[in-house]
C-alpha cells in the first residue's frame, strides 16, 4: 500500500503523477526528451540504459515498464533488454552501447565515480558528448524517478501483460499523454 | 574539468543547462515547482530539504548553492549549516526533522522509507502533500546530484560565489536566472 493517499486504479508513477498534476508535467515532459526527443542513441537503446539503472536500483515498476518500451521499440524482442540487465557486457550490445552502460553504472552509485577513464572509452568507441551527456542525464533521472516510485511504496502491478500494454503505450505514444487508470 | 566541453563561464548545473536546454527546460520546471511554487512549506523549508539531501550525496556545487539560498530565505547561516550537519539536534521544527529523515531515507534508497518514518510526520502534523514533495524533492536532488558529479562540472571554492548567486535565484527562480551571467565572473 502507497504510504500516501495516491488515487486508486493508477500503476507505479502514474499515481504519483495523478497526486500532482504540477510535478507530473516537467517530469513526463523530462522522461520525453530524454527517451524519444531527437537524439543519435535509439530510442530502444535510451530506454535500455533507463531499465539498466532501474533493475539496479531494485525499482521492480521502472524496470519492467521500461524494459517492456525497450522491446516494444525493437518490434516486440524482449530478450535484448533481458540479457542487458542481467550481464551486459556479454549481451548482443554495441562496444559504444556497453562502454555508456558502465558510464550509467557508476552514475548509479554516485555522480563522483565516473571517471576521466570511463569517458575516455565510451568516446573510443564513437560516443559523442551529448550522447555521454545523456547516459549520464538518462541514469540520474532514473535514480530520481526509482526513488519516487519505491519512497512512496507506489503500486507494483505483477500481472506482465499490463506491463506490455504500458510499454507499448510509451514506446508508440510516448510520456505527454495523461495518466489513464 | 568537466568530462564533456562546457561553457567555461557557467559552472555547475548551469553549464549543463547551457549544453542541453531541451533537458534543462523541464528540470527548471520541476525545481522552480517543488522549491519555490504555493506551498505549506516555506521556500527556506525545502532549500533546507535540498541542501541536506545534497550534502549527504556529497555534491558541492548542489550543497553549496541550496545552502545558500536557504539561508537567504531564512536569514539563518548558521542554521544551515547546523543542519546538513545534524539535523536531529538542529533548531528546526519537529515536522521539518521528521522529514528531514524521509528526505535521508530516500537519498539512500527509496525502499529504505518505512511506515514508521512516515508516521512520525504525520505525528508532527506533516500532509500527504508534504510527504509527497519531500520524497521527491529529495529524489530530485538524488538526480540532479548525479548529474553534476557525473560530469565532474566545476564548483567555485569562494562562498561569496554562492551567496551572490542565491540572490539571484531566490529572486528571481530557477528557470529564469538559469542563462544569466555568473555575477562574480
Amino acid at each position: 500500500m502507497p504510504h500516501i493517499a495516491l488515487p486508486d486504479g493508477f500503476p507505479g508513477i502514474t499515481g504519483g503523477f495523478a497526486f500532482r498534476p504540477e510535478t507530473a508535467k516537467p517530469l513526463r515532459a523530462l522522461a520525453e526528451v530524454l527517451l524519444r526527443g531527437p537524439s543519435t542513441l535509439t530510442s530502444a537503446e535510451r530506454e535500455t540504459i533507463a531499465a539498466f539503472v532501474s533493475a539496479r536500483n531494485d525499482c521492480r515498476f521502472c524496470q519492467l515498464s521500461h524494459s517492456a518500451a525497450a522491446a516494444h521499440h525493437l518490434g516486440g524482442d524482449d530478450s535484448s533488454v533481458d540479457a542487458v540487465t542481467r550481464d551486459y557486457m556479454s549481451a548482443p550490445l554495441s562496444s559504444k552501447m556497453k562502454a555508456l552502460l558502465a558510464i550509467a553504472a557508476k552514475v548509479q552509485l554516485g555522480g563522483t565515480q565516473v571517471t576521466a577513464p570511463d569517458v575516455e572509452c565510451a568516446r573510443r568507441e564513437g560516443a559523442t558528448d551529448v550522447e555521454i551527456h545523456d547516459a549520464v542525464l538518462i541514469a540520474a533521472a532514473f535514480c530520481m524517478f526509482n526513488r519516487y516510485v519505491d519512497g512512496l511504496a507506489m503500486v507494483t502491478p505483477t500481472d506482465p501483460a499490463l506491463y506490455d500494454e504500458m510499454g507499448r503505450r510509451m514506446a508508440h505514444e510516448g510520456y505527454l499523454r495523461p495518466s489513464r487508470g | 574539468m568537466p568530462h564533456i566541453t562546457l561553457p567555461a563561464d557557467m559552472p555547475g548545473i548551469r553549464g549543463l543547462m547551457a549544453f542541453r536546454p531541451e533537458t534543462a527546460a523541464p528540470i527548471n520546471e520541476l525545481v522552480d515547482v517543488l522549491l519555490r511554487g504555493p506551498h505549506t512549506l516555506t521556500p527556506g523549508e525545502r532549500e533546507l530539504i535540498a541542501a541536506y539531501v545534497s550534502s549527504e550525496n556529497d555534491c558541492k556545487y548542489c550543497r553549496t548553492i541550496h545552502g545558500a539560498v536557504a539561508a537567504r530565505h531564512l536569514n539563518n547561516e548558521p542554521l544551515v549549516a547546523a543542519v546538513t550537519c545534524d539535523f536531529e539536534h538542529a533548531d528546526i521544527t519537529e515536522k521539518m526533522k521528521a522529514l528531514l529523515a524521509i528526505a535521508g531515507r530516500t537519498a539512500t534508497s527509496g525502499k529504505h522509507v518505512t511506515p514508521a518514518d512516515i508516521a512520525r510526520a504525520r505525528e508532527h502534523g506533516a500532509t500527504d502533500l508534504e510527504i509527497h514533495d519531500t520524497v521527491l524533492i529529495a529524489a530530485v536532488f538524488c538526480m540532479c546530484n548525479r548529474y553534476v558529479d557525473g560530469l565532474a562540472t566545476l564548483a567555485p571554492d569562494d562562498p561569496e560565489f554562492y551567496r551572490e548567486r542565491a540572490k539571484i535565484v531566490s529572486a528571481a527562480g530557477y528557470a529564469a536566472s538559469a542563462i544569466t551571467p555568473s555575477p562574480s565572473q
